[in-house]
C-alpha cells in the first residue's frame, strides 16, 4: 500500500499509478455533487449543451453538505452513498472525469467504465463530515444553486484523507478487503 | 396534576437534538477505543482513528459530526397525569424545526416521496407516543441517517424457519448492505408482534445504546452470537475489510401471532446519535 500527494484536476498518469489500499492526501479542485445534480448534468449533455464547468480531469465528491456557519467555509462535508450515482457515472467518465470521492459499494458498470476510461474510486471516511470540513478551504456554488444542498460546488481542498476504494485494473477494496479478513463460519 | 408548558417541551427537545448531532454518545467514543484494541487491519484502525478525531471536531459545535444530521424519530411516553398545556405534538415538531433550522443541521426531508420537494425544516419528525403511569413526559430522541436506514430490511419468516431463520436473515441483512451503511454499525432487530410492529422494535433498539443487554439472558446470548459472527464476516470499518464490522447487536422482542415469525433488522451507523429527556 503505497502513499501519495495528487493535486486535481488528476491527469491519466496520476491515476494508473494508483492500486486499491493506497492511501492518498488529495488537494486542488473538485466538485461536488449527488443524484440530483448528476441528473441534470447527463440531461444537458445529452442534449449536447455545455455544462458549467470543466469534466476534463475532474474530480467529483458525492457530497450533500450542512449548511455552513457564519464565518466557517462550509458545514459538515463528508461523502455519501455512492451506488445513487451509478445510473449516470460512466457518461461522466466518458466527458474526461478522472476520479470520484464517495462511500460505498459500486456496480459492474461502474468498474468497467473505470477500466476503459481509467477512473479511480476514492473513498472518504463515511460519517466523517466534520473531520473532512476542515480540509475545505474554499466553497463557491458553481450551478443548480435551486437544489440547496444538493447544487453543485466548487471546493478547494488540501491534504483530503483519501483511500483507493476502486483501481483503473478493476480492483475493488470493498471485495478484497473483505476477503482478507473474512473468518470461516 | 402536574402542568408542563409546551414552550418548555420545545426548548428542551431542540436543545437536546442540536447536542447529539454535535457530540456523539460516550457509548460510540468508547465503542472507538474498543475498535483499537480488536480492529486487525491496519487500515481499519486508521479511519477508527479518523473516526475519533472527527467526533472531537464536532464537539466543538461548529461541524456537525454527521453531515447527514438524519430524519428524526421520537419516542414520547406521556404520563397520565401529566396535563400539557399547548399542543403536544406542535410542541415536538416546534422542537425539531429550531433544532435543525437554528442549530446549522442538513434538512433532508422531502414533503412527498414520489414529488420530492424539501420541507426546508427537516419537519416532520416521525413520533411515536405512548401513555404511561405517572406525571412525567419522557422523549427519547434519534437523528436516524439515510444510508444506513436504506440498508434495513423485514421479513415474515415461517415459524419452522426458528432462531436459525432469524440468525441467517439478520446477518444476511448485514452481508449485503453493511458495507454501505458506515460501520462499525448498531444493529437494531426486532422479533415478533406483527408487521408494523416489528419494524419499530427494531428501530427502539437500533436508539438503543449497544452497550445495554437484552434483560433476558436467552436473548442478551443471542446478541453476542450475531455480533460475533457479523464481526466475522470481514467488511471492517468503511466496508473496506477488517475485523470489527458492528459495535453490537440490539434485540428488542415482543408476543406474536402462532402462524408469524416476523423479524426486522434496522442498522444504525457509527453515528447512532440518540438521546433523551425526562421532563
Ligand atoms: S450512514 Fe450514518 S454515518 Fe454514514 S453518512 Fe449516513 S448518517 Fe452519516
Amino acid at each position: 500500500m503505497a502513499q501519495y500527494k495528487l493535486i486535481a484536476p488528476l491527469k491519466e498518469e496520476d491515476v494508473i499509478k494508483l492500486r486499491i489500499g493506497d492511501k492518498v492526501l488529495l488537494s486542488g479542485i473538485i466538485y461536488t455533487a449527488r443524484d440530483a445534480a448528476h441528473k441534470r448534468i447527463v440531461e444537458l449533455l445529452d442534449k449536447g449543451e455545455k455544462i458549467p464547468f470543466d469534466l476534463q480531469g475532474s474530480v467529483i465528491y458525492y457530497v450533500g453538505p450542512t449548511p455552513a456557519r457564519p464565518g466557517a467555509v462550509i458545514g459538515s462535508a463528508g461523502p455519501t452513498t455512492a451506488t445513487r450515482m451509478d445510473a449516470y457515472a460512466p457518461r461522466l467518465m466518458k466527458e474526461g472525469m478522472k476520479g470520484m470521492i464517495a462511500k460505498g459499494k459500486r456496480d459492474d458498470s461502474v468498474k468497467e467504465g473505470m477500466k476503459q476510461f481509467k477512473v479511480v474510486y476514492f473513498g472518504a471516511t463515511g460519517g466523517a463530515g466534520a473531520l473532512i470540513s476542515k480540509c475545505i478551504k474554499k466553497s463557491d456554488v458553481v450551478c443548480f444553486e435551486d437544489l440547496g444542498p444538493e447544487a453543485i460546488r466548487r471546493l478547494e481542498v488540501e491534504d483530503f484523507p483519501l483511500i483507493v476504494v476502486g483501481d483503473v485494473y478493476g480492483g475493488d477494496l470493498h471485495i478484497e478487503g473483505r476477503k482478507q479478513w473474512q473468518k470461516a463460519g | 396534576m402536574r402542568t408542563i408548558k409546551s414552550t418548555e417541551i420545545t426548548e428542551a427537545l431542540k436543545n437536546l437534538a442540536i447536542e447529539k448531532c454535535y457530540k456523539i454518545g460516550d457509548d460510540i467514543l468508547r465503542g472507538f477505543d474498543w475498535a483499537l484494541k480488536n480492529e486487525k487491519s491496519e487500515t481499519g484502525r486508521e479511519i477508527i482513528e479518523q473516526l475519533k478525531e472527527n467526533a472531537k471536531i464536532a464537539s466543538q459545535g461548529i461541524f456537525p459530526y454527521c453531515q447527514d444530521t438524519g430524519m428524526a424519530v421520537l419516542f414520547v411516553e406521556v404520563g397520565q397525569d401529566l396535563k400539557i398545556e399547548g399542543n403536544l405534538e406542535e410542541a415536538l415538531q416546534e422542537g425539531v424545526r429550531r433544532a435543525y433550522v437554528d442549530g446549522y443541521l442538513r434538512k433532508s426531508v422531502y414533503k412527498d416521496p414520489l414529488r420530492r420537494v424539501n420541507t426546508n425544516d427537516n419537519t416532520p419528525a416521525i413520533i411515536h407516543y405512548s401513555i404511561v403511569e405517572g406525571d412525567k413526559l419522557k422523549i427519547v430522541f434519534g437523528a436516524k441517517g439515510g444510508g444506513s436506514e436504506n440498508m434495513s430490511k423485514l421479513a415474515m419468516l415461517k415459524p419452522s424457519d426458528g432462531i436459525e431463520g432469524v440468525k441467517k436473515f439478520v446477518i444476511d441483512t448485514v452481508s449485503t448492505g453493511g458495507a454501505n451503511a458506515c460501520p462499525p454499525l448498531v444493529i437494531g432487530v426486532g422479533i415478533g408482534g406483527n408487521f408494523e410492529k416489528c419494524a419499530l422494535l427494531a428501530k427502539k433498539a437500533a436508539l438503543r445504546s449497544f452497550e445495554v443487554r437484552n434483560e433476558d439472558p436467552f436473548y442478551a446470548q443471542l446478541e453476542e452470537e450475531l455480533k460475533e459472527k457479523i464481526n466475522n464476516l470481514g467488511i471492517g470499518p468503511n466496508g473496506l475489510g477488517g475485523t470489527v464490522t458492528v459495535f453490537g447487536v440490539n434485540i428488542e422482542v415482543f408476543p406474536c401471532h402462532l402462524v408469524a415469525l416476523p423479524v426486522a433488522v434496522n442498522i444504525n451507523c457509527h453515528a447512532a446519535r440518540h438521546g433523551e429527556i425526562v421532563l
